[in-house]
């Protein structure tokens, strides 16, 4: 009976959003004010209706009812709590649930925050923001129902695939999901902006905040799974340029040229109908990655099995949404009015080429991810694309943008002096420099290219400080007045710094981790030793250990740098009971100068171990650098000017471009 | 600076952008793809040796080997042809005989293909598209396995 509440409340919600997706975008046209105020509360019941729908599948996975097929072919009676709610969405149908609930949280957060919003704007993205959701919840309702039921209800259910079951993969999915829809918001801002035949510096501010927590989550939901792959994948690669990946990577590129071209919509009144397009483009390709994911028409190696003909849905809603925006938008954009004019070199001229990288670098990865889809569809030929492709392109595209990073902040709007500028970065240059060569100096083996990277990843780290330093005067005026005037800066630009100090620390890890790694693959009896970049690696022994839901091999490894035990590390293989499906969890040991992974094979020839250790010069700091992205977000997403400067917009009536 | 120049410097900027990166991405099409065989058809291409290229096909039963240094050796079959692998490296948790496999590497002059890399898979029902196309070509493998749970 409760599962049955769930599916009602699931067919409710898909009702609640063909109204909020027809009658405000109706009453809008007729400037109705009274009937636009149901766009609001029937975003709210939408959201209210998938909670309780999305609760009640979350109920039946805690209480392991296994007469509902998809907790059954999922979950296990064993599995520890964690992994019996994270397995809601660790398959294809609850995802799906939880995405069009995430969605439904986005339209309840615009109907409850956006109080300032001119009420036709707002009818008319939570109209957007409601077809979309139709669209989905008709694709759950329709060939992705989470709540059937099984005529004979099983006795124990299959689990849930081993390897998901990880706290950081319990977490992945909502952060991304949070990123992917989040951004249908600027998706709906653009679409009602292209109706409203108006973009202004108050649409820009409405936009941002929308678009930067979107890209907070993206950020957050990419990094996580990074960070999941490099310690549970068992060798120690951080990113492999993998269909999957790639696809929550392009909405993440596009997404980032959007917060930049916004700021120029909102400062200078300037790049609207780019802006615009970018919007569209940050949804659309969140979509394509939703259906790359579920349809399972790319070969990825993180592939799950999938069913294709879902994926035929996915690409219909796909195809309706991204030709219907492009075609509004090749309609309506050439009625906005143009804006503030600027020299090519200027802050303007810099955020546009920052754009123009950033969308050319999306577009090499989004060539390189579908190519081989295209030629098999023409030729029939199978090909792959692989990381030696996109380190290319997408590295030459994307160096020239980090070199410029730390020069945008310090030229001015309109017309800029780069000279001036220049001058002011010295002392970031000269820390790069010395940066550079200090591996050059210490003799580091190595790629050539590997110290100017080094020499990269401080430029941008010295140049962000540089430039907060700039602004508070530091060393100039009395230390109370710096700290003074660092108090009464604003949130964004803190935020900025921090995003592109974060950008910078990460640099440094990709660069070192990629030159330096080491990697050594030995057999091993009790007793051998192993030496990996200077850490003494003794093998002590393996003795069998029994978790909740598998049983395991733990081997035991003693490490010891320089004479001085270090500490103790365990690598296991599992077996997971009900599938018999077997995993590897590897020992880490983070120095500060890089992690030291261990990482237990099957059986050696002639009695022993499989072991391969590798040293990750530097690693750590990929992630860290996206926490400081994260947090310079978040600092941003604070200012007050959003909150309180933003509602006022002229007081002139909205008037639709005819 | 009038709004036409603004355009103008807009738009060969963009061209500019645009043409490096169409040329960056044909070069590295050109050089870094690699084609996805089966043991049959490394036969009928005659394939040289040296030349990268994804494998796919079965893991033979009781083929593989281990070898000394953590070295492993197996054989790939599409059930008609085979081929022998070597591969110095970690193998996926869910690499086992009887189940579908791609690797990547080269032929060695000797006919031993040496794989750098055999692709993870995250799920047992999981077949590559590509092997389960090939073994669908051969008759030996329907849709229906995959969905058998």
């Amino acid at each position: 009976m409760i599962i049955e509440t769930g599916h009602f409340a699931l067919l409710l919600a898909l009702a609640v959003a063909a109204y909020q997706m027809v009658v405000p975008l109706y009453a809008a046209t007729r400037g109705d004010e009274r009937l636009m105020r149901v766009a609001a509360s029937s975003a709210v019941m939408q959201f209210l209706l998938l909670c309780l729908s999305f609760a009640v599948l979350t109920w039946a996975y805690v209480t392991s009812d296994f007469s509902v097929l998809n907790v059954w072919a999922n979950s296990h009676s064993a599995k520890p709590m964690i992994y019996k709610i994270s397995g809601v969405w660790g398959n294809h149908e609850g995802s799906m649930l939880l995405w069009v609930l995430i969605l439904a949280l986005f339209s309840a957060a615009v109907a409850a925050f956006g109080t300032n919003l001119p009420p036709g704007l707002k009818a008319r993205v939570l109209s957007v923001q409601g077809s979309i959701s139709f669209a989905f919840l008709s694709f759950i309702v329709l060939v992705s129902n989470p709540f059937q039921r099984l005529d004979q209800v099983p006795a124990q259910g299959k689990g849930l695939n081993p390897i998901l079951q990880d706290p950081a993969l319990a977490i992945h999915p909502p952060l991304l999901y949070g990123g992917y829809v989040g951004l249908s918001v600027a998706f709906s801002f653009a679409i009602a902006a292209l109706i409203e035949g108006r973009v202004d510096a108050a649409w820009a501010r409405w936009v941002r905040p929308w678009t930067l927590a979107a890209w907070m989550f993206l950020t957050a939901g990419i990094s996580m799974g990074s960070w999941w792959a490099y310690y549970e994948l068992g060798w120690g690669g951080w990113w492999f340029w993998d269909p999957v990946e790639n696809a929550s990577f392009m909405p993440w590129l596009i997404a980032t040229a959007l917060l930049h071209s916004a700021i120029v919509v909102e400062k200078r009144n300037s790049l609207k109908v780019w802006t615009i397009l970018l919007a569209i483009l940050a949804f659309s390709l969140s979509l394509i990655g939703t259906f790359i994911v579920r349809s399972g028409l790319l070969t990825s190696v993180h592939a799950f099995a999938v069913d294709p003909e879902r994926g035929v849905f996915i690409l219909l809603i796909l195809c309706f949404f991204i030709g219907g925006a492009l075609a509004l938008y090749a309609w309506r954009a050439p009625q906005l009015k143009a804006g503030g004019l600027f020299s090519p070199i200027s802050r303007e001229g810099a955020l546009v080429v920052n754009n123009l990288l950033l969308t050319a670098g999306a577009a090499a990865v989004f060539i390189g991810t579908l190519y081989p889809l295209v030629l098999e569809a023409i030729t029939g030929n199978k090909i792959s694309v692989g990381p030696p492709y996109f380190n290319f392109t997408f590295g030459i595209l994307i160096l020239p943008l980090l070199v410029l990073v730390p020069l945008g902040p310090m030229l001015s709007w309109k017309r800029a002096d780069v000279w001036a500028a220049t001058q002011r970065l010295w002392l970031a240059g000269a820390i790069a420099l010395v940066a550079t060569l200090i591996p050059v100096i210490a003799q580091v083996r190595g790629p050539w290219l590997a110290p100017l990277g080094i020499g990269l990843g401080m430029w941008l780290i010295a140049g962000s400080l540089v430039e907060l330093a700039g602004r508070i005067k530091l060393f100039q005026a009395p230390v109370t007045t710096s700290l003074a005037r660092l108090k009464g800066l604003p949130g964004q630009a803190i935020g900025m710094m921090l995003a592109h100090l974060g950008v910078g620390v990460m640099v440094l890890g990709v660069v070192a981790v990629t030159a330096w790694r080491v990697e050594v693959g030995v057999a091993m009896k009790p007793g051998d030793v192993v030496e990996v970049a200077g850490t003494r690696i003794t093998y002590v022994g393996e003795s069998p250990h029994t978790g909740p839901n598998y049983s395991a091999t733990v081997g035991r490894f003693k490490v010891e740098s320089g004479n001085r035990p270090v500490a103790e590390l365990t690598s296991e293989k599992r077996i997971f009971l009900p599938s018999r499906q077997p995993t590897t969890e590897v020992g880490i040991y983070s120095f500060w100068t890089g992690d030291l992974y261990i990482s237990m094979g099957d059986e050696a020839l002639g009695g022993g171990r499989n072991v391969r250790a590798y040293f990750n010069p530097l690693v750590t700091l990929i992630w860290f650098g996206t926490v400081i992205m994260f947090i310079g977000g978040g600092i941003s997403l604070m200012d007050r000017r959003y909150r309180i400067g933003a509602p006022k917009r002229a007081a002139t009536v909205a008037v639709p471009a005819e | 600076m009038t709004r036409k120049q603004q355009r103008s410097a807009f738009i060969v900027t963009g061209l500019v952008i645009l043409g490096l990166a169409a040329a960056l991405v044909l070069t590295a099409l050109r050089d870094t793809i690699v084609f996805f065989y089966t043991p049959s058809e490394v036969v009928e291409k005659k394939v040289e040796p040296g030349v990268r290229f994804r494998l796919g096909g079965l893991v033979k039963d009781d083929s593989i080997e281990k070898l000394a240094d953590a070295k492993v050796r197996f054989t790939v079959t599409d059930t008609d042809k085979t081929l022998v692998v070597d591969y110095d490296g970690t193998l996926p948790d869910l690499f086992r005989e009887g189940q579908g496999v791609v690797t990547e590497g080269k032929l060695l002059p000797s006919g031993v293909f040496e794989a750098d890399t055999v692709l993870a898979k995250h799920d047992e029902n999981y077949m590559p598209k590509e092997v389960a196309d090939a073994l669908k070509a051969k008759g030996v493998w329907k849709e229906g396995d995959k969905k058998a749970q």
